[in-house]
């Protein structure tokens, strides 16, 4: 299955009406409808029908462990927190907007202002017992600093292996390596964000 | 043959059925889920073992290391001793069904039957028929309203099915003149146009509805449809004693695949160019294959439409297939 399947939404296209015929009134139809049904042999369709299927042998079945089905670039599972691509800086600014919008209540987060005098964040977790997976963190923060990623297996022995920093947080060296793909999903950037983008009144 | 050479041969021959069936009761159920889950579009057990063929192993051990439970309110010896009746069933009917031709060994003539009984249709159909006091004791013991919902349709399928076996039989022992297996089987030794199935077709298409009923598959398996009474007779059964039902079931399945192929199909008489061990074997598969294939491709019937199909159309059709058989044969 490609990506292109699960991009398209207009799936009315694939839609297939199936004729259903209205149940006989008069009793000559009734007594047709139960010659028709009697001499079709519809438990030899049955037969037929798996047969088939048995010997086209086309298999959908997925071995999950070892093959996985490609999910939507818009699919909302455990968090990631980004590094900024150049400098390596953690994009988090601080400043508090996931934690207000979260309406699970699950994300705490403790800031200070470092040497510079910016805002630094030292400790992010989100409680993901908790966690809907909504996405509004994702859309509400404006660095894209928080985002879903796609790993949907959150199965651990201990619940707080996915929520700490360190876990969500890009490492440095995946970074250097040019992995950390900008984020395609929910509350990204449009692609021609660029071209949208006007001049404020204040650089007049 | 000295008496100690017939009691230790009949011996090594209790033991090589028991071993063969019950390992090819547990092949039936991996064949089972493989042909269901392609007629279904799908996969199967993959994962134990090369194409999962250690499955059998696998469901093996945690049949036999789960917890045996007991109800508290059943009737305990009763419940205990059920499954045993529906596995020791299933495998003294083989006792008297021959499974291959003569064949030598060492210089030894070997007859592939544990007892030779004049009577052997009607000893196999009894036995099997007792059979289905396993599930009707289990369910009725297990003090639980879905076992006794399914102990309930065992005795409509008990009451019903019975006398479809056995009329259904009638019109091809008619024509033998004997209740012997291996006289029927000789008697269709001519070849293929020779089968009984040509001359009583009826009677075949009968004895496979009637079988499907007695060995409670698919469109019969009104005793523990998961959709209606949960499991029914087999609810509050687990670990080995519920794998015990289901040895027996599927020896039951064989032995009615190993009937219909003796007394219609021309048992294992040599087909053409195929011996007449492999032919049989290949009759047996294909009425396995038949069970199997029917489970995926049929829904199952309601208990009235049961009993309505038993005693409304199977038995007449059956009583005149008998009657229209005499008046053929007195002619
Ligand atoms: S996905 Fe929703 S619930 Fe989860 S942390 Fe983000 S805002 Fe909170
Ligand atoms: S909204 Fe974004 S930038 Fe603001 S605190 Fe949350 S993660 Fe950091």
């Amino acid at each position: 299955m490609s990506l292109e399947q699960f991009k398209d939404r207009n799936v009315s296209q694939n839609y297939t009406y199936i004729p259903v015929d209205k149940p006989p009134v008069k009793p000559l139809d009734k007594f047709k409808q139960v010659l028709k049904r009697t001499f079709k042999g519809e438990l030899f369709v049955g037969l037929w029908v798996v047969f088939r299927e048995m010997v086209k042998f086309d298999i959908h079945t997925v071995q999950y462990p070892k093959e996985k089905l490609p999910i939507s670039p818009r699919y909302r599972a455990v968090h990631k927190l980004y590094r900024l691509l150049e400098s390596g800086y953690e994009r988090c600014i601080g400043c508090g907007l996931c934690e207000k919008i979260c309406i699970a209540n699950c994300i705490r987060m403790d800031t200070r202002y470092d040497e510079n005098q910016r805002k630094e964040v030292t400790e992010y977790t989100i409680n993901l017992g908790r966690c809907i997976f909504c996405g509004y963190c994702a859309e509400v923060c404006p660095e894209l600093a928080i985002v879903h990623g796609p790993r949907y297996e959150n199965a651990s022995e201990q619940r707080a292996h996915f929520v700490l920093k360190d876990d969500m947080l890009t490492p440095l060296d995946f970074l250097k390596e040019g992995k950390q793909q900008e984020y395609p999903g929910f509350g990204d950037v449009s692609p021609n964000a660029d071209e949208r983008i006007k001049k404020t009144p204040l650089a007049y | 043959m000295t008496l100690t050479e017939f009691v230790i041969a009949t011996i090594i021959k209790i033991l090589v059925v028991l071993g063969l069936f019950s390992a090819l009761a547990g092949f039936g159920t991996y064949l089972e889920r493989k042909v269901l889950a392609f007629m279904q579009r799908r996969l199967g057990p993959m994962h134990v073992g090369p194409y999962g063929l250690l499955q059998v192993l696998a469901d093996g051990i945690k049949l036999f290391t789960k917890e045996d439970i007991v109800p508290q309110n059943s009737v305990k010896p009763i419940f205990m001793i059920a499954p045993v009746i529906g596995a020791a069933t299933a495998f003294i009917a083989l006792a008297a069904v021959p499974l291959f031709p003569e064949f030598e060994i060492f210089g030894i003539t070997i007859h592939p039957i544990i007892a030779d009984i004049n009577v052997g249709v009607l000893f196999v159909l009894g036995v099997m028929a007792s059979g289905l006091f396993a599930p009707l004791l289990a369910g009725m013991a297990s003090a639980n309203k879905w076992g006794l919902l399914g102990a309930a349709r065992t005795a409509i399928q008990l009451l019903s099915y019975e006398v479809v076996t056995g009329l259904s039989i009638l019109a091809p022992l008619m024509l033998v003149g004997s209740l012997s297996l291996i006289d029927i089987n000789n008697y269709q030794s001519g070849g293929f146009t020779d089968w009984i199935v040509w001359t009583q077709p009826v009677a075949f298409v009968l004895f496979l509805i009637a079988g499907f009923a007695e060995t409670n598959r698919t469109p019969f398996d009104l005793l523990e449809h998961e959709a209606e009474i949960v499991s029914g007779y087999a609810t509050e059964y687990s670990g080995m004693r519920w794998g015990m039902f289901f040895i027996g079931e599927y020896a039951n399945m064989i032995t009615i695949a190993f009937l219909a192929s003796l007394i219609f199909l021309g048992g294992f008489n040599d087909w053409g160019f195929i011996p007449g061990g492999l032919a049989i074997v290949l009759k047996v598969s294909f009425l396995f294959f038949f069970f199997l294939w029917t489970r995926a491709a049929w829904p199952h019937v309601r208990p009235d439409q049961l009993m309505w199909l038993c005693w409304k159309v199977l038995m007449p059709v059956a009583v005149i297939n008998v009657v229209v058989t005499g008046i053929v044969l007195m002619m």
